[in-house]
């Protein structure tokens, strides 16, 4: 069994990967009833015995579970997240070895983030990842999360994810990025975005980008479901998608509810490597199925369903209905409709009570309606988990390497130019040593030539191409 | 003589748990038959064959099982011991840490080679508990990576390790619609590497077994366990004792090389398929009877048209007659008429001796440059297998799996034709070189079954 390290960088980071862990915790709580430390829990935590006399603690291999300590890094240049995690109910699942902190923070600043803190904290940084990949067994996948708007986010995690390449190149690196929606109060967002994808699309393995439009409506969705009082349709409180409840933190902060659905992500996207089922998917399967060509890794993803029903007399709703909900644009995590786009490739990781045959059955009913590009019109990789996430019987994860998430890159260069035609706020950046104009320039032409690519491919959706001719052999 | 298998990868280990499953209990249910002395016959024979007498508890299984992560492995050696009639041996698996990440290069070129030694004493233990060994039989997906790749690998292995052990593999084919989006890749990879280590190739499909337990079963939510029983039945059928042609009243010594013989006569053609008539949900079997001149007349029907399961046969397929001009018999050929090789025709259940197979002694169902007496073998049993009263298995080195077959390489090429994916495949050392040799030669793989 694998382990995994998350590294949360900024205030978003540190705010989602807070619900992660709690979250974590439940799922496990859940399912592992006798308390004991199995694999499951070893890929992303800990069992430590506190009561040694050094600090730290050391760590136990099997056996009843003493304390959880999280497999995790926590970044922030200034204090008052992390301060809030540390005094809040989620205080033990990690320890003073695994936070670095500054007070000031980047000021929304990507150059900010990336050259002065990055080259500051980058020993420290490095040494605090070596040493929680030290404790483990078989070190597979790094979990990176911030947004991609601010200053620490997407500049100090920008950094982090060169250093996690640099020190550790055969560890797989999916990042989690939260990209600004257009009504962002932060004015510099196209700089520090455009700033980041390029590091993005040059270091990560694979992406999966998450807006927060998005999160908003869907939360809304689910909101509305739960307080329209029909008859019939009082939802299961702690099967919604944002729901933390039954975790260890007590009353919901605002952003917890989209969070949540962030965390949720992660926690679906890692269940076939922790748990058990009839087709295996691990981590490194995702990279590679997902991903034909290196810089094409952004993943478009979507969870199913949001919510149970209360009440069990009624029939459940289909399962056909779940695999059709993955395909509608209302539950894609970002702002994009990838039935009206070209497919390059699709996962779909179904979790729970479902067999090979519902899966294959949903695939033939879909497939017609869906796009895939001409080398692949197979192009479906799945996998079945049989443990399903609280509050649910199954559920289902679809991520998608579709071209629709070029009108959004599309429209974060929009976004750039505006502000860069101007020079406004230029300023800011060059003024922090090491950055120069050509930084911009060689960001947005990074972004210009993955938006090409796309577009390429596109191209070809109404194409019908004929097949490659086949070696001929002499008869 | 025995069998050692080696279970590779997740398809590997749960198909191999259930084959496991299927022999002990039919040599159980042998046992208590009548006429008894046969009875314990076949249980004797059976249990030397797949497995090993422990002091005290179960037999254990005559098996290795291999993966490169520990989930599957585990719960395939928990599900044999809960059935409580045997397991698999404390010390005959090896596992990793780490997946190989659906990537044929990474099982082959890095799993393989690194863990080569350890995986080699396994098997060496297996074959040294042996009194005398018939040969290895080697159980793995094509769609993976473990099994694909390490499997491949583990194979090049055993050819040098014992050159002149038989050696069997018997490969699943995934759902064409997909289970990894890279099959293909990964499938052409196996083969290719596969022709030149293996003796004979025994090939099952995910779709056709998928049809059977929907048709012919009755199985409403098909789950891979009721794949894996199916397919775990027709191996069952093929690898349990039998009288052979050369030996009427003991069971064969030495099963794998008569099916070398009779089916693999030429080193180009080594695809094997499987059709196994009647199939049927357990609860039907009791209402059911059957005769022996309607099941091979089905099973004759199902050769010659392709199909694998005795529901929706094309009945206007029709051998071409002795005596018809080539270009007649190209045009039957032409409207999917399967031609063999060679056949083998296995036979078990009550009244066995009184079941008439000339129906495949016909030369018309047969390639010209072969005489139509060596191409079919039969192997007979008189008891029931597998709670069915009689049961016929045709094991089939044919054009059968040609369309497969093509289909596959088709989707591979095209694939290979815009580079998708390959980077994943260079990193380990898998260059465009390389695939370029395995297309050419399943070409040519292609091309000998086409013009059969």
């Amino acid at each position: 069994m694998t382990q995994s390290i998350v590294v949360q960088v900024g205030q978003c980071g540190n705010q989602v990967g807070c619900r992660f862990w709690d979250l974590a915790l439940r799922e496990h709580a859940h399912v592992n009833k006798k308390g004991i430390y199995d694999e499951a829990l070893s890929s992303f935590f800990r069992n430590v015995d506190t009561r040694r006399s050094d600090g730290e603690g050391c760590d136990i291999a099997g056996g009843k579970i003493r304390s959880l300590k999280a497999r995790a890094v926590l970044v922030d240049m200034e204090e008052g997240v992390v301060n809030e995690i540390l005094q809040g109910p989620l205080r033990d699942v990690f320890d003073s070895t695994q936070l670095i902190t500054d007070v000031s923070g980047s000021g929304n600043n990507w150059a900010t983030g990336h050259r002065v803190y990055g080259s500051a904290y980058s020993e420290r940084i490095v040494e605090r990842v070596r040493r929680a990949a030290e404790r483990c067994d078989c070190l597979q996948c790094f979990f990176l999360i911030h947004s991609m708007g601010g200053g620490t986010g997407s500049g100090l995690g920008s950094r982090v994810l060169n250093l996690l390449e640099d020190e550790f190149p055969e560890v797989c690196r999916i990042v989690t990025a939260v990209y600004p929606s257009a009504e962002d109060d932060v004015i510099t967002s196209p700089y520090n975005s455009v700033l980041a994808m390029r590091e993005l699309t040059e270091h990560a393995d694979c992406v999966l980008p998450v807006e927060n439009q998005s999160l908003v409506d869907i939360v809304n969705k689910i909101r509305h479901m739960a307080h329209s009082g029909k008859p019939g349709c009082v939802i299961r409180k702690d099967s919604t998608l944002i729901s933390g409840q039954g975790g260890v933190t007590g009353a919901a902060k605002p952003f917890d509810a989209m969070n949540n659905i962030v965390a949720n992500l992660l926690l679906n996207l890692t269940s076939s490597a922790r748990f058990e089922g009839s087709l295996n998917m691990d981590l490194n399967e995702i990279t590679m199925n997902l991903v034909p060509f290196p810089r094409l890794h952004y993943l478009v993803s979507s969870l199913t369903p949001l919510y149970t029903l209360a009440d069990v007399n009624i029939p459940t709703r289909r399962l056909d209905q779940m695999f059709t909900d993955a395909f509608s644009k209302e539950h894609q995590l970002i702002r994009a409709d990838p039935k009206h786009s070209l497919y390059l490739a699709c996962a779909l990781m179904v979790r729970g009570n479902v067999q090979v045959s519902d899966l294959r059955r949903n695939i033939e009913r879909l497939k017609p309606s869906l796009h895939f590009v001409s080398w692949n019109q197979e192009g479906w990789k799945t996998g079945l988990c049989s443990v399903p996430p609280v509050g649910h019987s199954h559920s289902l994860l679809a991520l998608a390497n579709n071209t629709c998430v070029k009108p959004t890159f599309m429209e974060l260069r929009e976004r750039f130019m505006k502000l860069y035609r101007k020079k406004a706020h230029l300023h800011h950046y060059l003024h922090v040593e090491g950055m120069e104009q050509g930084c911009f320039t060689e960001a947005l032409s990074s972004l210009s030539s993955l938006i090409e690519e796309y577009s390429q491919l596109d191209a070809t959706k109404t194409l019908l191409l004929p097949d490659a001719s086949r070696l001929s052999i002499a008869t | 003589m025995s069998v050692v298998t080696v279970q590779l990868g997740q398809c590997g280990n749960q198909i191999g748990q259930e084959l496991f499953d299927v022999i002990s209990n039919d040599s159980n249910d042998a046992r208590t038959c009548s006429p008894r002395a046969q009875g314990k016959a076949y249980h004797a024979c059976s249990q030397e064959r797949f497995f090993n007498e422990e002091a005290s508890g179960d037999p254990s299984a005559r098996a290795v099982l291999i993966d490169m992560e520990p989930k599957v492995i585990t719960r395939t050696i928990a599900t044999a011991a809960k059935s409580g009639r045997w397991k698999y041996g404390e010390q005959s698996f090896f596992c990793q840490k780490q997946g190989s990440g659906n990537n044929w290069a990474n099982g082959f070129r890095v799993h393989g080679p690194r863990h080569q030694e350890a995986m080699g004493d396994l098997v060496r233990r297996e074959v040294e508990r042996c009194d005398r060994l018939a040969g290895i039989l080697t159980m793995m997906s094509v769609a993976g990576g473990t099994g694909s790749g390490v499997g491949t690998y583990v194979t090049q292995c055993l050819r040098d390790d014992y050159p002149h052990t038989f050696i069997l593999n018997q490969l699943t084919w995934p759902y064409c619609t997909g289970e990894v989006i890279v099959q293909n890749y990964n499938s052409v990879l196996t083969l290719s590497h596969l022709y030149q280590y293996s003796d004979a190739i025994l090939v099952h499909e995910n779709d056709a077994v998928h049809r059977i337990c929907a048709q012919l079963m009755n199985i409403k939510h098909i789950s891979f366990s009721d794949v894996n029983k199916v397919i775990a039945h027709q191996l069952g059928s093929v690898l349990q004792p039998a009288h052979t042609g050369h030996t009427h009243s003991q069971y064969s010594r030495n099963p794998m090389g008569e099916l070398m013989s009779s089916l693999v006569c030429h080193p180009e053609y080594k695809l094997l398929s499987l059709c196994t008539i009647p199939q049927m949900a357990s609860s039907s079997l009791p209402y059911s009877a059957f005769f022996w001149p309607g099941l091979l007349k089905h099973l004759r029907q199902m050769l010659i048209c392709s199909a694998r399961m005795e529901e929706g046969i094309d009945w206007q397929v029709r051998a071409p007659s002795v005596g018809q001009g080539a270009a007649e018999t190209r045009g039957i050929r032409e409207l999917g008429f399967n031609t063999s090789l060679a056949n083998l025709l296995i036979l078990r259940g009550k009244d066995v001796s009184s079941a008439d197979t000339g129906g495949f002694l016909d030369p018309a169902l047969y390639c010209p440059w072969l005489p139509a007496e060596g191409a079919i073998s039969t192997w007979r049993s008189p008891l029931p297998f597998n709670k069915y009263e009689k049961s016929a298995t045709l094991v089939s080195n044919s054009q059968s799996l040609l369309k497969p077959l093509d289909h596959m390489v088709g989707k591979a090429w095209n694939m290979f034709a815009s580079r998708a994916y390959i980077h994943q495949y260079t990193k380990f050392g898998i260059s465009e070189e390389d695939f370029l040799d395995c297309f050419t030669c399943l070409e040519q793989v292609i091309s000998s079954y086409r013009y059969l």
